[in-house]
């Protein structure tokens, strides 16, 4: 597990010296925000609508970042690299996966008080401890399918268009539980729980994919 | 890895590797005692590269047995890693960290103690710039760095493609106790086998103890460079 | 090769399908009553719900399939994996037309939100729509042909889940569903029965006929290459001289035979 270690690190430190990612990512859900408050023509949201643009604009500044996870790997030769050395490839598919999930976590850690400020009728706060279950579900899926989606899609010509082709509908689930698990949160009449059917269904998808994912990757690094 | 070295540390015999309906290697049989040195000649496009990444477990082959350290490939394939070091026109060092920081990233990778990855380039003469990012290094800079990724494991198969090139003769000579003739491992002394591709067949073969001719992606030579004569050799390239 | 065991089949099976299919469709016009509430219309069912198992079974089949060519590395069960999504790809576009002709008959919308058949359907569509699109993106066919497995696997495990999440979100059930066969009388039980049978026949006969038409075309560009190769090794040497002499004809090249 220390090759994850090291590969993890090796991302946050590149994407830190480089910002190709992050930024674009949270640039991307403010504009987003700002755009839908024009194309609605609403300064606030609640209830389902809320937890609908939150999530929509959270999943597409996602496959931003999820398009370039793998590239420099292919452009400098990381696959090589990993298959030399005494490690099992799945760890680089482990730290992908949570490299993304970091890159996914600051994201939100500035898009989700901006859409509070932007956009959301009521108040965050009573919303916060529930959604910060509704968002660690989602982005561990979004996560896993995004590393999967971005390692079949970087030895293809299209690259970014694969990505995005294919990573919508293996998503669409994630969104839709999770938008119906937000709804009740931002709620105008006051936040309440969000029901656990939805976080059941974010949790069965994570570890079936989880576990997919695992079984797959190792053919993915072979020649 | 066993306890005792192989003897022979390539074993190849009527080793083929296709890619889809091309073959890029076919019928290449040679062997190689262990610390010996083996130069792969050919004209561009002869299978030199892919040749290189087979050995280095990279590719797996399609057809004969291939056994490289005593691993029969590709079947014991995951064995092979961690033992073989390769050099080749991908550097694998990533442009946007520093020397320093490949180097430790490396050695993670490989269980091996980052501080090697210091010496090696203080050896190299490299510690001013170990910390700056590779991308404002000279192209003869970062074929030294490379150098030292590739010996940093300390290990016995060095596969080299055109280890010499973008340098100068003061850092070629740098480099000579890393991965030249002579090269010898930290762990136990012996030297290391050697299998070294380049266009410019006069100093390959030199140092070379089997000499590999390839056309095509078949093996055309396979001898001693005694057994040789310069005609032979420069029917590949025609 | 794998090619001769199929073709024996073919004739039998692709007659079994005619005579189920178009006995389940004269069945179903002739035999089955129609339905109470929706009329004639309704016997779109007795096509649209076998397509769409169909299809699914078909993109499982090609996910199972997709193990298969990872684990033994054998390039038929790439080509199996392939036929079987790219069939299922055609039955999942004619669940939708059927579906969506059936919603607009019965409810006046050519697209209904709360038929979760319909919408995962759609989701499932435009997931598989990107595997031949992402396939042949790829230049290796080695590669290509991994891929495009482990494609197979992530959308097969995705089919159910899927599915599952579409049906949580819409408790309103549409009548005459995939699950509500139970409550049919039996008349259109039986029809429905054979139609399904006669649907999977279908599939599996296109199937194999594509596999084998694959194949075919497959060992006659394997044989051209052969051949092409065996005259490379078999003409003059390169750079030949010019000169008055007459260049060798064909016969003067020794025959050999074609090695298969």
């Amino acid at each position: 597990m220390s090759a994850v270690g090291a590969l993890l690190r090796k991302d946050l430190r590149l994407e830190l010296r480089t910002r190709e990612s992050v930024p674009a990512m949270t640039l991307f859900s403010l504009s987003a925000f700002v755009v839908f408050h024009f194309g609605l023509q609403r300064s606030s949201l609640d209830g389902d609508l809320a937890a609908g643009v939150l999530w929509v604009t959270l999943l597409l500044a996602a496959l931003l970042g999820v398009g370039r996870l793998f590239v420099t790997e292919r452009e400098e030769g990381g696959f090589d690299a990993i298959r030399l050395a005494p490690v099992d490839p799945s760890a680089m598919l482990v730290a992908k996966a949570l490299t993304l999930l970091s890159f996914l976590a600051i994201v939100q850690l500035v898009a989700v008080p901006g859409f509070g400020i932007l956009l959301l009728g009521p108040s965050l706060l009573p919303a916060l401890p529930g959604l910060l279950a509704v968002l660690a579900l989602a982005d561990v899926g979004i996560a896993v399918i995004g590393t999967l989606a971005s390692a079949l899609a970087v030895q293809t010509r299209a690259r970014e268009l694969i990505v995005a082709l294919m990573g919508l509908p293996l998503l669409v689930p994630v969104v839709l539980a999770a938008a119906r698990a937000t709804a009740p949160l931002f709620s105008a009449g006051g936040a309440s729980p969000p029901p656990l059917r939805w976080l059941g269904l974010l949790g069965l998808y994570d570890l079936v994919f989880a576990l997919v994912a695992y079984a797959v990757f190792d053919y993915l690094l072979d020649d | 890895m066993s306890a005792t070295e192989p003897a022979t540390a390539l074993e190849l015999d009527r080793l083929e590797r296709r890619y889809g309906e091309r073959v890029a290697l076919r019928n290449v049989s040679l062997s190689l005692p262990a610390g010996s040195t083996l130069a792969v000649l050919g004209a561009n496009g002869a299978g030199k590269t892919t040749l290189l990444r087979v050995l280095a477990g990279l590719l797996r082959p399609n057809g004969g047995t291939t056994r490289v350290l005593g691993h029969e490939l590709p079947r014991e394939a995951p064995s092979l890693r961690g033992h073989v070091g390769l050099l080749g026109h991908d550097l694998l060092l990533y442009q946007d960290l520093s020397a320093s920081e490949n180097l430790r990233f490396h050695a993670r990778l490989h269980g091996v103690e980052p501080a090697r990855g210091e010496e090696l380039l203080a050896r190299m003469g490299l510690r001013e710039r170990a910390n700056e990012p590779l991308r404002s290094l000279s192209r003869g800079m970062r074929q030294r760095v490379a150098v030292c990724r590739c010996v940093l494991h300390d290990p016995e198969l060095l596969l080299l493609d055109e280890p010499l090139a973008n340098l100068d003769p003061a850092a070629a000579e740098a480099v000579a106790p890393l991965i030249g003739p002579g090269a010898a491992r930290i762990a136990g002394g012996e030297p290391r086998t050697r299998v070294l591709v380049s266009h410019d067949p006069a100093p390959a073969v030199a140092q070379a103890d089997l000499v590999l001719g390839l056309r095509a992606g078949r093996a055309v030579i396979a001898a001693p460079p005694d057994a040789l004569d310069d005609d032979e050799i420069a029917e590949l390239y025609r | 090769m794998h090619g001769k065991a199929l073709r024996p089949g073919l004739k039998p099976l692709a007659l079994a399908t005619v005579l189920t299919l178009g006995g389940a469709y004269v069945l179903a016009f002739f035999y089955a009553p129609n339905d109470a509430d929706q009329g004639f219309v309704q016997k779109i069912f007795y096509l649209h719900v076998p397509l769409a198992i169909c299809a699914l079974g078909g993109f499982i089949a090609g996910g199972v399939m997709a193990i298969g060519y990872l684990r033994t590395g054998e390039q038929r069960w790439d080509l199996r994996s392939y036929v079987a999504i790219h069939l299922s790809l055609i039955f999942a576009v004619a669940t939708l037309i059927t579906g969506s002709i059936w919603a607009r008959a019965s409810w006046g919308h050519w697209w209904v939100w709360q038929e979760p058949t319909l919408v995962s359907f759609l989701i499932i569509f435009l997931l598989y729509a990107c595997y031949q699109p992402m396939r042949f993106a790829i230049e290796d066919p080695e590669r290509q042909a991994r891929y495009a497995a482990v494609f197979a696997v992530v959308a097969g495990a995705f089919v159910p889940l899927n599915f599952l999440a579409v049906r949580l979100a819409n408790p309103l059930v549409h009548p005459r569903l995939l699950g509500s066969t139970g409550s049919l009388p039996p008349s259109m039980e039986l029809t429905f029965v054979i139609a399904m049978v006669g649907m999977a026949l279908l599939w599996v006969t296109l199937w194999k006929y594509e596999i084998t038409a694959k194949q075919t075309s497959m060992q006659l560009r394997a044989l051209k290459r052969r051949l092409a190769e065996r005259a490379e090794m078999t003409l003059p040497a390169p750079a030949p001289r010019r000169s008055s002499a007459p260049r060798p004809t064909p016969a003067a090249r020794p025959a050999e035979p074609v090695e298969l």
